[in-house]
């Protein structure tokens, strides 16, 4: 059974003055997510990343199309009771604490009052909460209330988690936990759908990705696919100060840094390369093959639709 | 899809339901109640205190008491109650809000004066409140024409009202029937046709259908009454041709002196006694008459009711 | 179900007793209660009517200000400010969140209410020195208001499921304003020929009527108030809070959440 499987989801709106002319937020969406597995969903700002987000949440009604969620269909209310949800930017009852919250929520979720308390506790633990825990919410700075909405996603042990630029308006540290956080689900056997523009994020976390831009699907792959194609070239790193006479001739681009050399050429050259460095004398740091990055698949999905922007409804 | 439906389905029969049942409650409220707002709304007698809460909003207030007081006289009126004292200060502090809402004279005019159950029984007081609206008004001629209606009607003050009329037929945007009530109050007002050129004016120049009803009342009234006169004199007439009383109404026709058989407004026709005497079949269906009632009640009858003679 | 409707009514209580607002609006109403002792010292005889009159005003036009704010504040803002996400994201009905708020905020207002009618009561005391028969229709008169506020409430949370905050609050203060004077409307609406007749007693018999919900005039004067009047005024409050939560509920079924 697929975690996630989205068929012909489709959501348009109705704006300008007489709200008649029919704006396309999402195209229709064919997408599967299997369960276990940590899914990226990469776009632009405004490319429909969180339209997305909120029609399986059911926070927003589609206007064709549906979807099915742990095998229900999304407008059962059983799905609910086995998913999390961390919105953008999330806001919560000014007046309640972190600890009061969570014990709402819980409540909510139908958590049994013996093991919710337990539970709350060890969750505020776990995003680093449990100092601030009976502070009222509205004194919480952006990264506290990121936490507290990660803890409300995870709290009842869902089997699915919905993540909506999870590392927004964190500093480094709080990025860091975050991705923690997620290898950590991962590891649990749980499935993860993340939104986000930030593609490193994405590279080291994911194990597919989607990109999607103005409402539409672009590409789907693996990341190991994506990233493992070779591009033919290797890059060496090594000790020198300027680079060696020969090596340019091999077809090498290289960048001195200080007292580092970085070159790189095609992988054909790389006997020949070694053999030059050894003469010379020269001690080798690194070698390894140039790898495509996400970035590179990410913009080359995303190029082609910006000669086409100004036919997009 | 279905538990959406199903709560759609739930909401949407509770609320027309509801609805129903909260309509039906409130007029079930509406006759429980008790005097409906007037209390509170006299509570403030002062006009002055009025003026300053309703923060200059005086015309809306004006009207609002207004309708109360419409509605206070039609409670108490479907009720049977002989009880009107609130009228006379509801209409009082309409016009003292409002001077210019002629509406209130006219109505004042027309059920102040009365007694209970047709009215509130005050007539000193519409009279008051006719000059207090002249006073403010001076150009409206249905103003002077409610004057001399009420001192006509209710005070039998013929030469007052002869005076009102006059004054009103003086005004540059006038009626011409009042010239014509002026001048027929010297002489013929105990006449039947002054009095139906009255009450036909007050239905033409008013659009309340309370009052126009009233007026249509009296008209109807006045018809049974000089029906009967008329016909008692033909009976005396008989009485003089043949020297006794007639039988029936047949002998009346079989000398001539009628044509068919003589119907009330209502379609009934009329009775004729043994005594001479000509009654009306169902008096109590037809109000403001006073001839050809049943004997019993006459002498009571003719006691309290000024008659329009 | 009805667990969480709970649980959602005492986290709307429990928001809306931290809220400040709360405290500003109770102590001015206390403070008005106060002013009516000074206000009963300038005649001698109607120190006991004008304590009830501007007493029991109070309790009720301040009762409809925090209901308004609290309930559009809590509602309307939850849905602005996305509060609303999260926990739609749990297995909670939508039909459940808008009556468990109902609940919760009509909950608030009849704590907010005993207070302030003891603080009523007080100045009835120190007025009276003493409780009288009179006084048994004052308390009628804040039952009534108790059930005013449930209306008020339902007509809020009918609002903010589909305007933003501030219009919220002004249609439900304008019917509040029109709903006094609907008995006058009512009649007024009689006396209108045809169809737009026809029309304007529809209008005035679906306003909800504030005014047979204020008996404070007779609990002034002492009257007592009749046990069918109670009655058929308690049903007549909870029957129309019934037509605006459905309504609510209607509404915000299919509201697609910005």
């Amino acid at each position: 059974m697929s975690a996630i499987e989205i068929i012909d989801l489709e959501k348009s709106y109705l704006v300008g003055f007489w709200r008649k002319r029919p704006k396309l937020a999402l195209r229709p969406l064919r997408l599967t997510i299997e369960e276990g597995e940590v899914f990226g969903f990469l776009g632009p700002n405004g490319a429909g990343k969180t339209t997305t987000l909120k029609l399986l949440m059911g926070l927003v009604f589609p206007t064709g199309g549906t979807a099915r969620i742990l095998g229900m269909d999304m407008d059962d209310p059983r799905v609910k009771s086995q998913i999390g949800f961390l919105p953008e930017q999330p806001y919560f009852y000014d007046h309640l604490s972190a600890r009061e919250l969570l014990n709402y929520y819980g409540q909510l979720s139908g958590m049994p009052a013996r093991s919710r308390s337990a539970r709350v506790e060890e969750m505020l633990k776990r995003v680093g909460l449990s100092d601030a825990a009976g502070v009222e919410l509205r004194k919480f700075s952006k990264g506290m209330l990121q936490r507290v909405g990660l803890a409300q996603a995870v709290l009842h042990d869902p089997k699915l988690v919905f993540l909506d630029e999870p590392m927004s308006g964190l500093d480094p540290m709080g990025r860091r936990e975050v991705r923690d956080l997620i290898q950590q689900l991962r590891s649990e056997g749980k499935t993860v759908f993340f939104s986000t523009h930030i593609l490193s994020d994405a590279e080291a976390l994911c194990d597919r990705v989607g990109v999607i831009q103005n409402g539409e699907l672009r590409g789907v792959g693996a990341v190991a696919e994506l990233t493992s194609q070779s591009q033919g070239k290797i890059e060496i790193i090594f000790h020198a100060q300027k680079v060696p006479a020969g090596l340019t001739a091999l077809g090498a681009e290289a960048r001195v840094s200080g007292d580092m050399v970085n070159a790189v050429l095609p992988d054909a050259q790389q006997d020949a390369a070694l053999d030059l460095l050894r003469r010379e004398h020269i001690r080798l740091i690194s070698l390894a093959p140039v790898r495509r990055s996400l970035e590179e698949y990410y913009l080359q999905k995303l190029q082609p639709a910006e000669n086409r922007k100004g036919a997009v409804v | 899809m279905t538990a959406t439906r199903r709560v759609n389905l739930v909401a949407g029969t509770a609320l027309l339901l509801s609805m129903a049942g909260a309509v039906f409650t409130l007029r079930a409220i509406d006759t429980a109640r008790l005097a409906p707002g007037v209390q509170g709304a006299l509570y403030i007698r002062s006009t002055t205190v009025l003026r300053r809460l309703s923060l200059g909003y005086t015309g809306l207030l004006a009207d609002i008491y207004w309708t109360r007081a419409v509605q206070y006289f039609g409670t108490q009126h479907h009720v049977g109650s002989s009880d009107y004292r609130l009228l006379a200060p509801l209409l009082e502090v309409t016009t003292e809000l409002d001077p210019r809402l002629l509406p209130a004279y006219q109505f004042g005019a027309n059920f102040l004066g009365p007694r209970p159950p047709d009215g509130a029984g005050s007539p000193g007081a519409a009279v008051a409140l006719m000059k207090y609206g002249i006073e403010h008004n001076p150009d409206q001629w249905r103003l002077y024409y409610n004057l001399g209606f009420l001192y006509y009607t209710e005070l039998k003050d013929y030469a007052k009202a002869a005076d009102a009329f006059a004054q009103g037929a003086k005004l540059p945007v006038t009626n011409k029937l009042l010239e014509v009530l002026a001048a027929r109050m010297a002489q013929h007002a105990g006449e039947f046709d002054t009095a139906r050129m009255l009450w036909f004016t007050t239905y033409q120049s008013n659009q309340d259908p309370l009052i126009r009803q009233n007026a249509t009342e009296h008209l109807v009234a006045l018809q049974v009454d000089e029906d009967v006169t008329r016909l008692e004199k033909t009976v005396e007439k008989y009485r003089q041709q043949t020297g006794h009383l007639p039988t029936s109404m047949g002998d009346l026709g079989r000398v001539g002196l009628i044509h068919g058989v003589p119907t009330d407004p209502k379609g009934n026709p009329y009775r004729l006694l043994p005594d001479g005497r000509i009654e009306v079949q169902d008096a109590k269906s037809i109000p403001f008459i006073t001839k050809g009632l049943p004997i019993i009640t006459k002498a009571s009858d003719e006691a309290a009711r000024p008659s329009s003679d | 179900m009805s667990s969480r409707i709970g649980y959602i009514a005492f986290n709307t209580f429990r928001e809306a007793v931290r809220d400040r607002v709360l405290y500003n609006l109770i102590a001015f109403a206390l403070l008005l209660s106060a002013t009516a002792l000074l206000v009963g010292q300038v005649s001698i005889d109607i120190e006991r009517l004008v304590v009830v009159n501007l007493g029991l005003t109070a309790v009720s036009l301040f009762g409809v200000l925090i209901a308004i704010f609290i309930g559009i504040g809590l509602v309307s803002k939850e849905i602005d400010k996305r509060t609303l996400y999260t926990v739609l994201s749990r297995p909670v009905r939508r039909w459940e969140f808008v009556v468990g708020k109902f609940f919760g905020l009509t909950g608030t207002l009849v704590v907010n209410t005993f207070f302030m009618a003891v603080g009523v009561f007080v100045a009835l005391l120190s007025v009276a020195h003493r409780f009288e028969k009179m006084d048994v229709p004052v308390l009628a008169a804040v039952y009534f208001i108790v059930l005013q506020f449930f209306v008020v409430c339902a007509l809020a949370l009918l609002f903010s499921s589909f305007s933003t905050p501030l219009m919220a609050a002004v249609f439900t203060f304008a019917l509040f304003v029109i709903g006094n004077l609907s008995q006058d409307l009512r009649g007024f609406a009689k006396t209108v020929p045809g169809v737009s007749g026809w029309l304007a007693n529809a209008i005035a018999y679906l306003v909800p009527d504030f005014s047979a919900l204020n008996v404070i005039g007779q609990a002034a004067h002492g009257d007592p108030i009749p046990g069918r009047l109670i009655l058929f005024n308690t049903v007549y409050a909870l029957l129309y809070s019934a037509v605006a939560i459905s309504g609510a509920v209607l509404i915000f079924q299919r509201r697609n959440l910005k």
